[in-house]
């Protein structure tokens, strides 16, 4: 009885408290990316030539995210069925987008104007064990060049 | 020291080719964050405290690189590449390593 209780009391803090946390992440990425606009992301190597470009100093952004009981409970339900797990897609959207702006703000410090050769690594830290934190690690780097077209 | 991840640099000149370099650390996480972010876990969000874990590790890698790019004489090191690998249960090794060059303005 005890343990049902506390599951419901689990679930309804992390729906409540994980959609209000999620909503407001958003919003803060929506404006931030916004700001960010002026910075192009590139994933080649090669700095096109015609460009007048200087720099090439490495940027990096990360961000490591957990995802909150509720949505954790629904997928763990939806894993009997299969398809699309929404409530992880989000979380990953989430992380990479904060990590890109991240860099992209570090890119900005130092002046700069477009990242090239960005990649992206994705770290599981529980690896979906039981018992553990449902969380994720996005890491993306690139070198930040100041370059007038 | 100029760390990059590119491989030809606008406006430089490489004028000495030096060979691989690396760094590595292995870390585990604290066990007292670790319950600080198992109630994180409820609410879902970010976890700081493994975020800052995990920015203090790569930097140690990164700068074991650097410390070993300096002692071939190194001014800069190219194509800089992470990986991470999981080595036991709650510990992650950090992986850098790159090209160790001299660079020159052209």
């Amino acid at each position: 009885m005890y343990d049902l209780i506390l599951l419901l009391v689990l679930l309804s803090l992390g729906y409540f408290f994980g959609t209000y946390l999620e909503k407001k992440h958003y919003k803060s990425i929506l404006k931030r990316e916004k700001e960010l606009k002026s910075i192009l992301l590139f994933d080649t190597k090669l700095i096109p030539p015609e460009l007048q470009a200087s720099g090439g100093q490495m940027v990096v952004g990360h961000v490591v995210v957990s995802i909150d009981y509720f949505k954790r409970f629904v997928a763990g339900l939806r894993k009997l069925l299969g398809g699309r797990l929404k409530t992880y897609e989000s979380l990953l959207d989430r992380a990479r987008r904060e990590a890109v702006l991240r860099m992209k703000a570090h890119a900005q410090e130092s002046d700069a104007n477009m990242i090239f050769n960005i990649k992206f690594e994705t770290a599981s830290i529980s690896k979906g064990a039981r018992d553990t934190i449902g969380s994720v690690e996005v890491y993306v780097y690139g070198s930040a060049v100041k370059a007038t077209q | 020291m100029l760390l990059s991840n590119l491989e030809i640099l606008p406006n430089k000149r490489v004028v000495k080719h030096l060979g691989l370099v690396q760094g590595s650390t292995v870390r585990a996480k604290h066990a007292g964050k670790d319950i600080l972010a198992s109630f994180k876990n409820v609410f879902g969000g970010e976890l700081k405290a493994y975020t800052e874990l995990m920015q203090e590790a790569r930097d140690e890698a990164l700068q074991r690189m650097v410390a070993q790019a300096e002692s071939t004489g190194a001014n800069a090191v190219l194509n800089i590449r992470f990986a991470t690998s999981s080595v036991a249960q709650g510990a992650a090794e950090l992986f850098a390593y790159g090209t160790a060059v001299v660079l020159e303005e052209r």
